[in-house]
């Protein structure tokens, strides 16, 4: 259970929330110190604690191995990058985080998936509580076919927060970057919105309950370029509030925007290939020096 | 915003209303579940009844002889003319569905397949009240006209049946057949027609399976029988099984029960078997289809 | 679901000899005559159609000159006295189906709901047949078992006990003596109406898109909420459309109607009392009429029964076309 193998310890220093450098730089940058977090207003993280540990993790669907012995550590309110090719399990891997992937038939999870401390597949737990706490973005943006505001105040009204519910839908859409667009049509469909803004409202449905952990499974791949920008702004200003984990097959995105990386490739297992990860660390290290040939070249090939 | 409302290192149990709410959800769930139970529980106390109470009358004069031991002419009677039916609804049927699938795709399809709907919505007592001006009143009940009450019972659900299982031809098959130059009435004829025979063959069981249990269309076209001796001229009335059953269903005595579960069980073992070979056969023809 | 209609392919050119020429001809010949053949008979199956409605209606003039559409609401039903008017049997027709519609309705959602969101998969595989199955029960063999087991059983316990508990509400009156009344007529028509409204409701909730229901449930919603939020929601207007598509075929229910609901000749509040529907009558007493205006007015019971069914079937086939989860992504 406590067998860590090269992972290094996630105590990389967040990244300041500035205008992402196109290339990433070997600059090192030092961390909050409580009072800096204590006079922007956030949470305090003098020792980054991790809020997920995961322990050699195999992922089956029925027969077939999907994920084979993942292990890693996910630091709190830091943004983490999942990238690699296709097929490689990352989409498994986030979804098992919250127990998605429960409803997918023959799903079965070896290992042990710590969050906080308490494993979230033993038999007590209560899914739903799971899901409560760690919140998920899909790929495609998935609105209710209800109007924005009860799209957002839909998950607070059956957790029984209905005090300040105005408030609390406007504080999730102005944290999804999306109130300024759609203050004046709260009550119209959420299916007349655009691809960008759609996911941008899913966002705001996600924090609207103020979750612990935000999991977005490639959250700007069916959008334009334009709209991926923005939804890149929103991942370092929530970055602060949530823990997130991000899934990409943009390496771009993933340099740009997140603390720590985690590169999953296809290894043979059992002589099968199948999804593992690689090598996971700072984002300046995965990305300017990796200590894996595989993740060189994967890094390398898509750059330039 | 404001504080967190929950402690996310706390141990995974239910926070806040969740308990609640999880309650709500497994009312829910077993409530439905109960439904499912209740109607499932239904047809087995139907089908127990049918059976238990049937059995007791099943013997082989009654299944041969005629009135008053059994219900021989009447078995007779349905069989003729829920053929006779059959004749009639299946070859129109084939004909619509074909009209549907290859040469459809307009508003005037919209409306056929909407009187198709609308036909197999029919109170069928309306049906028979039709057949009645059309082919009895002036004249006498006869067997022609339960088959026609029939057939127009029968014909949505051909029609419907088949064109589904066109539709499933594959279109590669179609252009196929273009490309080789055939004229499309010959590929229908000897290529599309023939790969859906599985199919045709269910929507007709189906059909038929409907149709034999129909009473209310008999009761006004082909009802004044006695059922002594078998009889098969279509012209004249027929015995049958759902009229004998309706009508023993209005005696009191004993007797008269018995038969009637036993002829009740005897319809209702052919509509099941019916059933589930239509069933097997349409599993079958989809798996062909596919693979 | 059809498929496009393609355009009749030409004879190809070059195949070459005469008897190439006369094969094409054939064709063209063959593919035109197809055509007629089966426009023929889809046009065939309208006709029918129309020539159903018209000739109730015809049948029915004799009756529909002689008392109007006051026939309608009258209440009086004597052939001895060649008296007819529909209220008794409309009225009797309106509330068996409205009550089996009130029962059956929400009974046959949730065997929806259970067979397409909450059932493991070999389960659903076994309970969606045998719903199914209560479908293919003929009327007449569920009329008599209404008619000798339920309808006893129904005096004996139901009846009783609804009129000692909700015996305030004038629907439940006095028990009558034998089972046969309105109310056992409803459970029967209920009974016929589940299978329809379950298996459409089943195909309708099996058909909003997962990733919705996904969207839901990652929010920390129960699954009922997941339901009740999104599933039921987004599938409204067709279960609206079956149910009236059940409605349609409890309206019309002539066999088992007749056997156990008693012939009564009253409009009464209490369920309990026996009661008549416009098929029901039909098949009562359509073989022993004797005079034309005794036939006619059964004609004109028919007409009326007709429009009603039609209203209910047209109005379902509207509502469901019109609205549907996929519209409403569109939109």
């Amino acid at each position: 259970m406590t067998e860590m193998s090269e992972i290094a310890p996630p105590s990389w220093p967040a990244r300041p929330p500035s205008a992402p450098p196109p290339v990433p730089t070997r600059v090192r940058i030092q961390g909050d110190t409580a009072a800096d977090a204590l006079a922007a207003g956030r949470r305090p993280s003098l020792a980054v604690e991790s809020v997920f540990e995961v322990s050699d993790v195999s992922v089956f669907y029925g027969a077939k191995r999907a994920l084979a012995g993942v292990s890693l550590r996910i630091p709190r309110s830091r943004i983490t990058a999942l990238i690699g090719p296709s097929g490689c399990g990352k989409s498994t891997f986030i979804r098992s985080l919250n127990r998605m992937n429960d409803s997918v038939p023959g799903f079965r999870l070896e290992g042990s998936v710590l969050y906080h401390g308490h494993d979230i597949y033993a038999s007590k737990v209560d899914q739903v509580e799971v899901r409560r706490r760690i919140g998920m973005v899909f790929q495609k943006p998935n609105p209710f076919p209800k109007s924005i505001y009860d799209n957002v105040a839909w998950a607070p009204r059956n957790l029984g927060l209905r005090q300040g519910l105005d408030e609390r839908v406007e504080q999730a859409l102005r944290g999804a970057a999306l109130w300024d667009e759609v203050k004046d049509r709260l009550k119209s469909s959420a299916l007349g919105l655009s691809g960008g803004q759609q996911q941008r409202l899913c966002i705001a449905r996600a924090i609207a309950i103020e979750p612990d952990v935000l999991l977005l499974d490639e959250p700007a791949s069916a959008l334009d370029p334009i709209a991926t920008a923005s939804i890149e702004e929103l991942m370092h200003s929530l970055k602060g509030r949530f823990t997130i984990v991000i899934v990409t097959h943009n390496m771009q995105q993933a340099a740009r925007v997140a603390d720590g990386t985690a590169f999953f490739g296809l290894e043979a297992v059992g002589g099968k290939p199948t999804g593992t990860l690689i090598e996971y660390a700072d984002t300046e290290t995965i990305f300017g020096a990796p200590a894996d040939p595989r993740t060189r070249d994967y890094v390398t090939g898509r750059f330039g | 915003m404001s504080e967190s409302p929950f402690d996310p290192a706390a141990p995974l149990r239910p926070t806040g209303n969740l308990r609640r709410r999880r309650i709500v959800s497994h009312v829910a769930e077993y409530g439905s579940t109960a439904a499912a139970i209740l109607a499932v529980g239904v047809l087995a106390i139907v089908v127990y009844t049918v059976l238990a109470r049937g059995a007791g009358a099943l013997s082989l004069d009654f299944l041969f002889k005629g009135e008053p031991d059994g219900i021989g002419p009447m078995l007779v009677g349905t069989a003729e003319i829920v053929a006779i039916g059959t004749l009639i609804a299946a070859p129109i049927g084939v004909l619509i569905a074909i009209y549907l699938t290859e040469f459809g795709g307009g508003r005037l399809s919209g409306f056929v397949r909407l009187t198709l709907d609308l036909i197999n919505g029919l109170p069928s007592i309306i049906i028979g009240l039709f057949v009645f001006g059309l082919l009895v009143n002036h004249h006498k009940q006869s067997a022609v006209a339960a088959a026609v009450a029939l057939a127009i019972i029968m014909l949505p659900i051909v029609a419907r049946g088949i064109q589904e299982v066109l539709a499933l031809v594959p279109d590669s098959m179609r252009e196929a057949s273009d490309a080789l130059g055939v004229s499309r009435w010959r590929s229908v004829l000897t290529v599309i027609l023939p790969s859906a025979t599985g199919g045709i063959l269910t929507a007709t069981i189906l059909a038929v399976a409907r149709a034999a249990g129909e009473t209310a269309p008999l009761i006004l076209v082909d009802s004044v029988f006695d059922g002594k001796e078998v009889s098969l001229n279509p012209f004249e009335v027929v015995p049958n099984i759902p009229v004998k059953i309706f009508r023993l269903s209005e005696e009191a005595n004993p007797e008269a029960i018995t038969q009637a579960w036993g002829a009740g069980l005897v319809l209702l073992s052919f509509i099941m078997f019916a059933g589930l070979g239509a069933r097997a056969l349409l599993a079958r023809s989809k798996a062909r289809m596919a693979g | 679901m059809s498929t496009v209609a393609r355009p009749i392919p030409q004879a190809r050119p070059g195949s070459g000899s005469r008897g190439g020429d006369r094969r094409r001809s054939l064709d063209r010949f063959g593919d035109a005559a197809l055509r007629a053949v089966c426009g023929g008979a889809a046009a065939l199956a309208v006709l029918v159609l129309v020539v159903i409605g018209f000739q109730v209606v015809k049948g029915a003039s004799p009756a529909i000159s002689q008392f109007g559409l006051g026939f309608v609401t009258d209440a009086e039903w004597q052939p001895n006295f060649e008296v007819f008017g529909a209220g008794t049997v409309l009225y009797g027709t309106l509330i068996s189906s409205f009550f089996a519609l009130l029962i059956g309705g929400p009974i046959a959602i949730a065997i929806g709901l259970y067979l397409s969101l909450l059932a493991p998969k070999g389960v659903r595989g076994v309970i969606s047949p045998l719903v199914e199955m209560l479908a293919a029960i003929p009327s007449v063999i569920l009329g008599f078992w209404g008619l000798v087991v339920l309808a006893p059983y129904a005096q004996k316990h139901f009846e009783p006990w609804l009129h000692d508990t909700l015996g305030f509400i004038p629907l439940f009156g006095e028990p009558q003596t034998t089972g046969s009344s309105v109310f056992t007529a409803s459970l029967i028509l209920t009974i016929m109406i589940v299978p329809i409204v379950a298996s459409i409701s089943r195909d309708l909730f099996l058909a909003v898109p997962r990733e919705v229901q996904d969207g839901a449930s990652a929010l920390g919603a129960t699954r009922w909420e997941v339901i009740r939020g999104v599933v039921l929601p987004s599938t409204t207007s067709g279960v609206i459309a079956a149910s009236l598509l059940g409605l349609g075929r409890a309206l019309g229910e002539a066999i088992a109607v007749a056997q156990v609901i008693g012939a009564g000749s009253e409009i009464s509040a209490n369920l309990f009392k026996t009661g008549d529907t416009l098929a029901a009558r039909i098949a009562n007493q359509f073989p022993g009429a004797i005079t034309e205006m005794h036939k006619a007015s059964l004609f004109y019971l028919g007409a009326i029964l007709l429009a009603i069914g039609l209203v209910s079937n047209l109005t379902a086939q509207w509502i469901g076309k019109r609205f549907d989860y996929r519209r409403a992504i569109a939109r």
